[in-house]
């Protein structure tokens, strides 16, 4: 049989952002992959040398729009252990919600566009639906709705009143009920079992070994998350990761689904043992940061990385920022080969590729 | 199989999701931060929302007393906001709307009584076109 070479994307309309993979296929069937990157490059670590090392939280913020929150406490976090700040325990729990918040966006924003991959546009319409209610819960709490610049060195900038907390806290009885409603299409139909089960197979040891992160790693069984380490507030909230055993589509399909429902119950877990006080150490007269750090949070995608050094000055050195679909590429490249054309779409966007985050 | 029917059934007798959007607005949230103003009379030309901006879209001119921003360029972080020790700065609930040319907000103020050396220089109560000034150079981004 001879081989044909299929480029898949940049342009593809499953895919959010532009990824290239030629794919060359024997028949129907994928033989090899071959990622290319760099479309949307925009040289945002490079900005850290003109840019002081306040204006970098808006900066990084702008790697990736779908988890702003979590970019911005990753780095604030790093710069506040080089200078030894100490941030209060009401901000640390603010940034749990916060964080979490946008973990479920995002997530029902993948699951939206995984309905989508397989053709299932009103199950996409129905993700949307409900997740259109967190980010309107983004902007009364923040002020914006994606990119909400709410995270600063020392803390937050918000400080959400007692009726707002609560409003915050019907809003989601709101989402969760709609989501349980959903439950049963987007985990048992048919349709969706069909298209999802036994295909992107990744083993448990293969995702050890290529090093995947975040709900590729949890679906292939390894019961590992940043949050773990307990950064933030995680540590008090008796966190545990969501784990499934397949390494399918749809392993990883119910981990983000079920991680949903998960982050629901961690912002009331959080919003219940809100402390008062303080959401801001002031941090004037400390000096620049000095120093380097290594941080990881956990992002909805994975695994996020950010090393930063600095040596006194209003700028920083270097910011070095890995982001989870990066440690996902070579994973995906494992699970294409041996499926059909068709399933390449389901497969691909089952890593929730995020390429302006990997490429920054 | 047909596990979707009871989420479309539903669907049929729930209100409607969707705004009729140019018509029909949704009241903004009272913390949005939207547009970006300045109340030019309590400016004094201090310079810190040039510093403090990430995007770096606001000049000052403290001899001239001009302030100008460009409101395209602007990412409602509100940093400007907080930082501006004369609380001139204000944002809006609504965002900017769209538009089809470039504008650049140009407002030129006066200086402050604080300064008395040049309220001395001066007579006092000179007229110095004070408020507001929409001007939209046309190919200003260039220069
Ligand atoms: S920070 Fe405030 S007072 Fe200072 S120049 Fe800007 S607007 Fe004027
Ligand atoms: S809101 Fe942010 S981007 Fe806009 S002018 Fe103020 S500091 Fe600059």
């Amino acid at each position: 049989m001879r081989k044909t070479v299929i480029p898949f994307g940049p342009q593809h309309p499953v895919l959010p952002e532009p990824i290239h993979l030629k794919l060359t296929v024997e028949d129907e069937r994928i033989i090899e992959a071959i990622p290319n990157l760099g479309y949307v490059h925009r040289g945002l670590e490079r900005l850290a040398d003109i840019r002081d090392f306040h204006q970098m939280i808006q900066v990084v913020e702008r790697v990736c729009g779908i988890c702003s929150v979590i970019h911005a406490l990753c780095y604030c976090q790093g710069i506040e252990e080089i200078m030894g700040v100490e941030v209060p325990p009401r901000a640390r729990y603010l940034r749990v919600m916060w964080s979490e918040l946008h973990r479920i966006q995002s997530h029902l924003l993948w699951l939206g566009l995984f309905a989508d991959s397989f053709g299932f546009e009103s199950l996409f319409m129905q993700f949307w639906r409900v997740r259109e209610k967190i980010m309107d819960i983004s902007e009364a709490t923040t002020g914006n709705r994606v990119i909400v610049s709410v995270n600063v060195i020392g803390g937050v900038r918000r400080n959400p009143d007692p009726e707002q907390i609560r409003w915050v806290l019907a809003q989601i009885d709101w989402v969760e009920a709609e989501l349980q409603r959903l439950e049963d299409t987007m985990l048992e139909d048919y349709t969706v079992k069909k298209r999802t089960v036994g295909k992107g197979v990744l083993t448990r040891q293969q995702a050890y070994e290529l090093g995947a992160v975040g709900p590729v790693l949890r679906g292939s069984g390894v019961a590992q998350d940043a949050r773990q380490t307990g950064y933030a507030a995680y540590g008090e909230l008796h966190f545990e990761p969501v784990v499934e055993t397949d390494g399918d589509c749809y392993a990883r399909n119910k981990v983000r689904f079920r991680e949903t429902l998960a982050s629901i119950d961690l912002i009331r877990r959080a919003i219940h043992r809100l402390p008062d006080g303080e959401v801001r150490t002031k941090i004037k007269g400390i000096k620049p940061p000095q120093g380097e750090t290594v941080n990881r949070v956990e992002q909805p995608r994975g695994e996020l990385l950010y090393y930063l050094k600095g040596s006194g000055q209003k700028t920083l050195d270097r910011v070095r920022i890995r982001t989870p679909t990066f440690a996902n590429i070579p994973p995906l490249l494992v699970m294409l080969p041996g499926h059909f054309l068709s399933d390449v779409p389901v497969v691909t966007l089952s890593i929730d590729p995020c390429i302006s985050c990997t490429e920054r | 199989m047909f596990r979707m029917t009871p989420n479309i059934v539903r669907n049929l007798v729930v209100r409607k999701s969707t705004r009729m959007y140019p018509v029909e607005v949704r009241e903004p949230f009272a913390q949005v931060r939207g547009e970006l103003f300045n109340d030019i009379e309590r400016c004094i030309f201090c310079g810190t929302c040039e510093v403090k901006c990430p995007s770096q879209c606001i000049q000052v001119d403290k001899k001239a007393c001009i302030w100008t921003c460009d409101p395209f360029a602007c990412v409602f972080c509100g940093v400007c906001v907080d930082t501006c020790p004369a609380k001139s700065l204000y944002q809006k609930t609504k965002y900017r709307s769209p538009t089809g040319e470039r504008i650049i907000i140009s407002q030129q103020g006066q200086p402050r009584k604080k300064d008395k050396a040049k309220d001395r220089a001066g007579e006092s109560g000179t007229p110095k076109g004070s408020g507001e000034e929409k001007a939209d150079p046309g190919g200003d981004p260039a220069t």
